[in-house]
This record gives C-alpha cells, structure tokens and sequence, in this order.
C-alpha cells in the first residue's frame, strides 16, 4: 500500500487542535512550552468551553501564549497573575479562569500572590511549568535551580551556602487548605503527556466545579539554557530533575471544611 | 504482519528539528532531514515510511504540532 493511499482525510487519526492558532511559535526548538500549549488547547476543545475560558499569561518566556491559543487572554505583571486570576474569576464566576506561570513567575517574585490564592481557595486552576532556570533573560539561576546545577549566575553550580536550598513549591502549596488538587507530572515522553492531558482536565474540572484552586506543576527542560540538545535536556531531567521534583498526585481530595477550624 | 499502516505528514516549514519525534516513534519510522527548511532546521521526515503503524506518538511529543497522522486497517 503505498503512502499516498494512506493519506486521505477519512483515515486522520490526529491533526492539529482547532483551537491553536496558525502562528508559528517563538519558543526554542524542543521546548515543552509548544507541548503544554497543545495539552490546553485540546483540553479545551474537548471540554467545549472555548468561549467562557480566560487565561492569565505571565511574564516570562509564556509571555505570548495569547498568540497561540485561540482564547481570551490577560496579561499580568511579572508574579501577579493569580491576583488577576481572583479578580476575574470574582467578577466572572461563570467563566474559567487558569493561570499559565514558569518557575521564575510563580516560584519567584510571585510566591506571596501564589499562597495567598491558594489559601484563600480562589476558583481558578495553575498551569506551573517548572524549567530550573530562568529561560527568557538568559539562563539565570531560579528558586528551582538543583544543587549544584550550572546557570548564568552559578557558574561553578548552586551552592547552598551562597545560594540557599532549591524551592519545592508544589509541596508547599499541597499544605495549603484552599487547594483541591495538587499534582506534579511531566512532558518528556507520550506516556507523560497522557497522563498530563488527564490531570489538566482535572484542574480545569475543579476550575468548573469551583472546588478551590486546583495547581499542575509540569516539570519541563529549557535545552537552550541547559545548553543541550532536546533529548538530552529530557534524560538529564529524568536523571537529575525526578529524583528531587518526583512526579505522582501530591493531594487529590477537596479544600478543607471551613468546620475544620473552628476555634474554642 | 502488521495489520495497520500508517503515515505521517510533518509540515516542513513549520518544523523546528528538535528530534524529539525520531526518539518517540517506536518504529524508527523518522529521521531528520540533511536538507533544511526556510528557517535552516532539518526537518523531520519518514526514512522508512513502511514501518509506520500511525500510533501518533511523534505527533504527540511535537512541541509544534506540525505533524498529522493519518492510519488504516489493512
């Protein structure tokens, strides 16, 4: 059978998402930015809930996911964006609302608007890619950064002395009553997508059933700044990056009964 | 023998020749070009097209989506 016969649109078994838009992406080759982006717009197509979905983009290297998906979008402040989130989801409560934050937003600058969002229990889900490094300014060091990892700023690897200790935020943030489903997963192989597909739906889920902030951190690679080649930036994560970052459910259950604490 | 065939067309100037869908394919259906695109990538293609069982994996992986997958039942 020759190729040609193969490739007729009654036999497609898998095409770009409607929902991505046709411009090409800025991002490096091989960066897991272009994955998560194509994970959220199937989702969406999926859910059918394109028209009453708004994300809130960060600043960083995401900073012009508005341009790939097809969807509303707002732009927040570098670290602000789940403060943007609880605005519009306050406002909007009919609408979807989900942040879209890297390592250097979330982990960084906006560590105090991340808790507070999710102690507070805000309707919204968090996409959190996790690169360990600051990819848009040029490879610095991030709060992410492994022991002993060379970025920018570490030339000779983070040092806890000097540098203090790399941030597991996700853990932090599974502490936190208002959060109904934590979870870390990844996107180095189709097996991982899967099962990063299933646990976006399910933040996006939680998002709908306004059961509190729902938080899916992607441990992803910046191979340009790891100064490596896509598949060795996915081996030298599995290798050094799962064994500190492993992936699995961190909490699965719903926020906590406002019962639960009540004072004597 | 395989009793599905598949193909793949990857949309050439849309890729960027980062390989991550010659590792995913469990086939080694695809290779990477030796001529580039516009962009000067070396784009992906199918070095053995009578391999390809249409399991979508490198589409899957493609961080640019540039890749469709059509398969059929023989």
């Amino acid at each position: 059978m020759d190729v040609k016969d193969i490739i007729k649109p009654e036999n497609l078994v898998y095409e770009k998402p409607g929902m991505l838009t046709a411009n090409t992406m800025h991002y490096c080759p091989g960066c897991s930015h272009g994955v998560v982006h194509k994970l959220i717009a199937e989702i969406i197509e999926d859910l059918g809930i394109q028209e009453k979905t708004i994300g809130v983009a960060p600043v960083g290297c995401s900073v012009f996911a508005y341009n790939y998906i097809d969807i509303d979008w707002q732009e927040a402040a570098h670290g602000r964006a789940p403060a943007l989130a609880t605005g519009i989801s306050r406002t909007n409560p009919d609408k979807i609302v989900f942040t879209y934050q890297g390592d250097g937003d979330l982990a960084s600058i906006g560590t105090a608007e991340i808790m507070h969002a999710c102690n507070r229990g805000e309707n919204f889900a968090v996409i959190f890619i996790n690169n360990g490094i600051y990819g848009m300014t040029g490879g610095q060091m991030a709060p992410t950064t492994l022991l002993g990892q060379v970025t920018a700023t570490t030339p000779y690897g983070r040092d806890a002395e000097r540098n203090g200790y790399p941030l597991k935020i996700t853990e932090l943030i599974a502490q936190l009553p208002g959060t109904s489903y934590v979870t870390r997963q990844s996107v180095h192989t189709p097996a991982a997508i899967r099962r990063c597909k299933k646990a976006i739906t399910k933040a996006f889920e939680a998002a709908m059933d306004k059961k509190g902030t729902s938080f899916v951190e992607v441990v992803s690679t910046c191979n340009m700044n790891w100064k490596m080649t896509p598949v060795q930036a996915n081996q030298w994560m599995e290798e050094n990056m799962f064994p500190f970052y492993p992936p699995g459910d961190i909490k699965d259950g719903s926020k906590a009964d406002p019962a639960s604490f009540k004072q004597n | 023998m395989a009793k599905v065939r598949g193909a793949v067309v990857v949309d050439n100037e849309e890729c960027k020749g980062c390989g991550l869908c010659v590792v995913a394919c469990p086939h080694d259906v695809l290779g990477q070009n030796k001529q580039v695109n516009s962009r000067g990538y070396h784009f992906s293609f199918m070095k053995n097209p009578e391999n390809c069982i249409g399991c979508s994996n490198c589409a899957i992986v493609c961080p640019d989506t540039c890749i469709t997958v059509y398969r059929v039942k023989i």
